[in-house]
């Protein structure tokens, strides 16, 4: 399941070298995957190669197990959900209109769309009395790419395309909007293949990262291992100094609690969950004058420890 | 100015004339230009073609256009309706042209990756982006069928151009100013219509 190229090749007539070349991966359900990379190095070919807007030269992809090319084109793009750079919603239809396109052309019937609709909208925190019979042109550049993004959830696909939706965006906007889409992964678990040429971004945001460069993939990998370990120099560029404290900041407890429950630190009240980041970890370690936390999950039920020797260990990696 | 407001009854007749020919002709133009113009705005090639050949027509003096037309079309409303018509699609194509190729592409994009078909894309997407544009096309060729529609008086088409006509040839001023106001107020209001109805098919503005 989820998302497998073969041997992925794209040749455009007009240029000498493939903008894609030759690229295979395997992607799982679920996964939050960023394509990292310079402008031109093929990012957007490759995923416009996914819902076919451009057709592979040769090579093999796969969704949840189905080869693109078996699938009708546009029943493909309907199981698909695709957001572009600002813009991309329709000027003519009202932000309920732009909404419904996906779920109309499946023929659902009117009031599952409009239920669908109050319930997206909400998702995205818009609230439906007021911004539902709105035009694309009364919302702020953040809130058309929320409709976007609502847009491409509507008939609930399982895999999310975009293409630097948020390039556009002032960064303050842009950060909310990129902890909005991380949330929403989370409780959704969409796959979703995204965009960027902004490293922040692709750190923030992935599972993990592809770095292309020069239609190739030159690393994939967890944006920690990125950080860490870059597997050239020109990565080591893109990404740059880190400092330890920043790459706590790509960890989370899970990566590095133990399942056992040391009798010597005390089950506090308020342990730290599986998703916390270890900055926050520690931060609260130095603060509250702690080497361990509990860890626990959301019924507040202790599953494990997490040390500061533990932390230390991982970053010494 | 006092033979308009003396002999409405005799104004009228004209006025109502000039707005069935300028209807008539505006429509059958109309019936041409939309999909000419959707389709050479698709296929490029026969875009340069089709333009200069509308472009000469366009320039030829509307009298010596109706000079050639009557050998074969005789005097009367066909032959008026010809050149009325053929100057109309000059501006009409080229907004219908204009129309579609200043649809952004993203917005294509963006139809074809939510799975529309070709069809969908154009009747949801490229239609209703086009009409705002088209529609002031529609407007700029009504006011030039109206006041070149006057010329085509002197072919017996009739409508206020006649009057006018009647004006000069029985020396009678009133005639000929009711004449030439009347076709003023109804370019004015065809244009202040349309800019009405363009205004409401236009994607509203905050
Ligand atoms: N439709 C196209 N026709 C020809 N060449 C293209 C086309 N789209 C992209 N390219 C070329 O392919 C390369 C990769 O482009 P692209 O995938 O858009 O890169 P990125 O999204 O990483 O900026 C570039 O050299 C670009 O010029
Ligand atoms: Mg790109």
């Amino acid at each position: 399941m989820g998302i497998v190229f073969k041997n992925v090749v794209k040749q455009y007539s007009n240029t000498a070298a493939p903008a894609v070349d030759n690229i295979s991966l395997e992607i799982n359900s679920g996964e939050f995957i960023v394509f990292l990379g310079p402008s031109g190095c093929g990012k957007t070919t490759l995923l416009k190669m996914v819902n076919r807007l451009y057709d592979t030269t040769s090579g093999t992809i796969e969704v949840d197990g189905v080869d693109i090319r078996k699938v009708q084109t546009e029943q493909l793009r309907r199981g698909i959900g695709y957001v572009i750079q600002q813009n991309g919603l329709f000027p003519h239809m009202t932000i309920e209109s732009n909404i419904a396109v996906v779920p109309r052309l499946l023929k659902w019937p009117e009031e599952k769309i409009d239920k669908r609709t109050d319930e997206l909208l909400e998702m995205v925190h818009l609230d439906p009395r007021t911004y539902r019979k709105r035009r694309p042109n009364q919302l702020s550049g953040g809130q058309q790419q929320r409709v976007g993004i609502a847009r491409a959830m509507a008939a609930d696909p399982n895999v999310l395309l975009m293409d630097e939706p948020f390039g556009a965006i002032d960064a303050i906007t842009r950060s909310s909007l990129q902890d909005e889409l991380h949330r929403l992964q989370r409780l959704l678990k969409k796959t979703i293949l995204f965009v960027t040429h902004d490293v922040d971004e692709a750190l923030r945001l992935a599972d993990r990262i592809i770095v292309m460069q020069a239609g190739k993939v030159v690393q994939f990998a967890t944006p920690y291992d990125i950080v860490t370990n870059p597997a050239n120099d020109f990565i080591r560029k893109l990404v740059g100094e880190r400092d330890v404290y920043r790459k706590m900041g790509f960890l989370k407890v899970e990566d590095i609690y133990s399942a056992d429950s040391l009798d010597e630190v005390a089950a506090t009240a308020d342990g730290v969950t599986l998703t916390d980041d270890l900055k926050l970890v520690f931060n609260r370690m130095v603060e509250e004058q702690h080497k361990a936390f509990a860890v626990v999950d959301s019924n507040n039920k202790r599953i494990g420890t997490v040390t500061m020797d533990r932390i230390l260990t991982k970053l010494a990696q | 100015m006092s033979y308009l407001f003396d002999h409405p009854d005799k104004v009228m007749p004209f006025f109502w004339e000039h707005v069935r020919l300028t209807f008539t002709s505006l429509l059958i133009a109309l019936c041409i230009a939309l999909p000419l113009g959707f389709v050479i705005a698709k296929y490029r090639k026969l875009q340069a073609p089709v333009t200069s050949v509308l472009g000469i027509i366009y320039t030829i003096p509307s009298m010596a256009l109706y000079a050639a037309l009557i050998p074969y079309t005789g005097l009367g409303k066909t032959t008026a309706m010809i050149g009325l018509v053929a100057y109309a699609q000059m501006i009409l194509v080229r907004n219908v042209v204009a129309a579609i190729q200043g649809i952004d592409p993203m917005m294509i994009e963006a139809a074809k990756g939510m799975g529309m078909s070709k069809r969908q894309i154009v009747f949801r997407i490229e239609v209703p982006l086009a009409v705002p544009v088209v529609l002031a096309g529609i407007r700029v060729a009504t006011v030039s069928i109206i006041s070149i529609g006057t010329v085509a008086a002197w072919i017996g088409a009739g409508g206020l151009g006649r009057l006018i006509y009647q004006g000069l040839n029985h020396d009678h001023t009133g005639k000929i100013v009711a004449g030439t106001v009347t076709i003023a107020l109804l370019a004015i209001g065809a244009d202040l219509l349309f800019r009405i109805v363009e205004k409401i098919f236009s994607p509203r503005t905050a």
